[in-house]
C-alpha cells in the first residue's frame, strides 16, 4: 500500500503570480495526481460586454488579459469588421502586425525571466528583465502606454507610425536581435538550466493533441501549427516567417521554442516596417454593425485566441464569447504533472511545469455551462438573478 | 519608538496578491522591482508569506471569491500593517464597474492606506506610491488607522 496525501496550492502562494488554486496529490516525492481549481480572477467580462456598446467594448477586451491585451483587441476588432464585411486599409493592417509582434517580444522575454526565477537562476531573470525595457520603451513610444496599447480600434488603428518612430523601432530591434541570441546561447548551454528542464514535463504530440494544447505548449510537442500561417489574419498573408516546433517535446522544447519565436517577431517587425505601404490608418464604420455573427481566430503569445460575436442588429453584442488560449493548455497542464510508469514528476519540479504553459488565469476564467438535456429544470440565471446576487454585496 | 520607526521605514516588506486583476498591474509592479527601477533601494523586498510582510500590495478588482481570501491575507499579517492598492480596478472597480462578480474597491473590504492611480500605473508611480507610504509612516510613527491618503500619477 502506498500511502499518499494532498497538497493544497493557492490562491496565494510564492509560486503563483495569478490566484487559483492547485490540489496535488503525492506519494513519497512524486506527484501522482493533480487538479486544478479555476474561478479565482472571474469578473463576468463576458455579461458585462452585452451592457455595453461595440466602441465602449474595447477598453474592456484589452483588459480580458494585460500581458496579451493586444491579441484580444486585434481579435475583437477583427471580430467586429468580419460583422460589417468590410476591409480595413492595408496599412492598417500593418500597424496592427508590428504592435502585436512587439507584444510577443514582451511577453517571450518575460516568461523566460520568470522561467529562470522558477528554477532559481534569478540572475537570468534580472538580466531579462532589464532588456524587456528596451521593447517596453518601443511600445510606450508608438502607443503612449507601457502595457495597455489602445492602439486598435473598430476599422483600423488609432497611430500612425512615422518615419523617426519606425527609426526607432529598427534600433530596437537591432539591441533585441542581439541580446535575445546570448539569451538563446545562455539557455542552450548553461548547465544549471538545462538540469532543471530537459525532460521536465514531457507532453507527447498524441497527449498534446488529446489534450488540446495550443500555442508554443503544442509546437513544443513538434505540431506545426499557428494561427498567423494557417488562417492568415491581418497582414500576415504577406510576412514571411517559419514556425517554429520542438521535437523535444518537454520544458526544455517550450524554452527554445519561445526564444525562436522572439527572433522570428523582430525580424516580423523589420520587415512590416520596411514594407508598409502608404495610405490612411482607418476606415470609418457606422456604429451599428448588422445583424449576425462571426468568429475571429488570433495566434496570441500563449497561443490561439478565438472571440465570438453575436449582433442582434442594435449598438451592443447580444453575446460575446471569449476563449483564451490557456483554457486549452490547463488540461495539458494535468497531464504533464502526473507521474506514469516511464515518467516521474517531483514536487520540486512542479513550479517549473506550472511556468511552462505561460498560465494566464484572468485570460481564461469565463464561465461555461453545458446543458444536459434530460434535466428539466435548468439552473441558468437570468441578467435580473445576477443584479440581485450582485446587491446582496 | 524612534528606533523600530526607524527600523519599519527602512525596510518594507512588501506581499503581493492579486484578487483577480488582468495582470496588467503584477507585471509593473514586478517591474518596479527589477534592475531599472529598483524599488528594493527603498528597503522593500517582496515576501512570499503575508506572515512576513509589512505592506500589502493588492491588484486587481476583488472578486467575490477572492474577498474571504484577502481579509484572510489581511488578518494574518502582524500589525502595525499597511495597504497599497495598485490600479484603477483595484481603486474602484475600474473598467470592470457593473460586472456582477466584482466588488466597487478594495477599500469596501479592508482599509487601505495608499491608492495608485492607473491602467496599469507606470513603475514610476508605484514607486512613488510606496515612497509617500514611508512618508506617511515617517510622519505618523503609528500608522493612522482611519485616514487615507491620495497618490496620484
Amino acid at each position: 500500500m502506498s500511502s499518499s496525501f494532498s497538497i493544497i496550492v493557492g490562491p496565494q502562494h510564492p509560486a503563483l503570480k495569478e490566484p487559483e488554486s492547485f490540489k496535488f496529490t503525492v506519494d513519497g516525492e512524486n506527484v501522482v495526481k493533480a487538479e486544478v481549481r479555476i474561478g479565482y480572477a472571474h469578473k463576468g467580462i463576458e455579461k458585462l460586454a452585452e451592457t455595453k456598446n461595440y466602441i465602449q467594448n474595447i477598453p474592456l477586451m484589452e483588459r480580458i488579459c494585460g500581458i496579451c491585451n493586444v491579441a484580444h483587441t486585434i481579435c475583437y476588432c477583427q471580430n467586429v469588421e468580419y460583422l460589417y464585411e468590410k476591409e480595413i486599409p492595408r496599412r492598417a493592417e500593418y500597424i496592427r502586425v508590428v504592435i502585436e509582434e512587439l507584444n510577443r517580444i514582451h511577453s517571450h522575454l518575460l516568461w523566460i525571466g520568470v522561467l529562470g526565477h522558477e528554477v532559481g537562476f534569478d540572475t537570468l531573470f534580472m538580466y531579462l528583465w532589464r532588456d524587456r525595457e528596451v521593447v517596453m520603451d518601443l511600445i510606450e513610444l508608438l502607443t503612449g502606454n507601457r502595457v495597455s496599447t489602445a492602439l486598435m480600434t473598430i476599422g483600423g488603428v488609432r497611430r500612425d507610425i512615422t518615419s523617426e518612430i519606425a527609426q526607432k523601432l529598427r534600433k530596437g530591434m537591432d539591441i533585441l536581435e542581439e541580446r535575445t541570441r546570448y539569451y538563446k546561447k545562455v539557455v542552450t548551454d548553461e548547465r544549471s538550466l538545462l538540469q532543471r528542464a530537459v525532460g521536465v514535463g514531457r507532453l507527447t504530440p498524441a497527449e498534446a493533441i488529446k489534450h488540446s494544447a495550443v500555442g508554443p505548449t503544442l509546437r513544443a510537442s513538434g505540431i506545426r501549427s499557428d494561427v498567423r500561417s494557417d488562417d492568415p489574419y491581418a497582414a500576415h498573408d504577406e510576412i514571411p516567417f517559419n514556425v517554429i516546433t520542438h521535437g523535444s517535446c518537454d520544458m526544455f522544447g517550450r524554452v527554445v521554442v519561445r526564444v525562436d519565436e522572439t527572433i522570428e517577431a523582430i525580424n516580423q517587425v523589420r520587415y512590416c516596417l520596411d514594407q508598409m505601404p502608404d495610405g490612411p490608418i482607418r476606415t470609418r464604420l457606422p456604429n451599428t454593425p448588422p445583424r449576425g455573427e462571426s468568429v475571429s481566430r488570433v495566434e496570441a503569445p500563449r497561443g490561439e485566441d478565438i472571440h465570438y460575436v453575436k449582433s442582434n442588429g442594435t449598438d451592443k453584442p447580444e453575446r460575446y464569447k471569449v476563449r483564451a488560449p490557456t483554457l486549452g493548455n490547463l488540461s495539458a497542464l494535468v497531464e504533464m504533472l502526473t507521474s506514469k510508469e516511464d515518467y516521474q514528476v517531483h514536487i520540486a519540479d512542479i513550479p517549473v511545469v506550472l511556468a511552462g504553459i505561460d498560465p494566464c488565469m484572468c485570460c481564461m476564467d469565463r464561465t461555461a455551462r453545458f446543458v444536459e438535456p434530460s434535466r428539466e429544470k435548468e439552473w441558468i440565471w437570468t441578467w435580473e438573478q445576477l443584479k440581485k446576487y450582485t446587491e446582496r454585496m | 519608538m524612534g528606533l523600530v520607526n526607524w527600523a519599519r521605514r527602512k525596510s518594507p516588506w512588501l506581499v503581493h496578491f492579486n484578487t483577480g486583476g488582468c495582470n496588467a498591474c503584477d507585471i509593473e509592479v514586478l517591474a518596479a522591482l527589477m534592475p531599472r527601477y529598483d524599488l528594493e533601494r527603498f528597503g522593500a523586498i517582496l515576501k512570499g508569506s503575508p506572515r512576513h510582510a509589512d505592506v500589502l500590495v493588492v491588484t486587481g478588482p476583488v472578486n467575490m471569491q477572492n474577498r474571504d481570501r484577502i481579509i484572510r491575507i489581511y488578518e494574518q499579517m502582524p500589525s502595525p500593517k499597511f495597504v497599497v492598492s495598485v490600479g484603477n480596478c483595484c481603486n474602484s472597480s475600474g473598467v470592470y464597474r457593473g460586472a456582477y462578480n466584482v466588488y466597487p474597491g478594495l477599500d469596501s473590504v479592508i482599509p487601505v492606506d495608499a491608492y495608485v492611480y492607473g491602467c496599469p500605473p507606470k513603475p514610476e508611480a508605484i514607486i512613488h506610491g510606496v515612497a509617500a507610504l514611508l512618508s506617511k509612516i515617517k510622519e505618523a510613527g503609528q500608522p493612522p488607522k482611519e485616514t487615507t491618503q491620495e497618490v496620484t500619477a
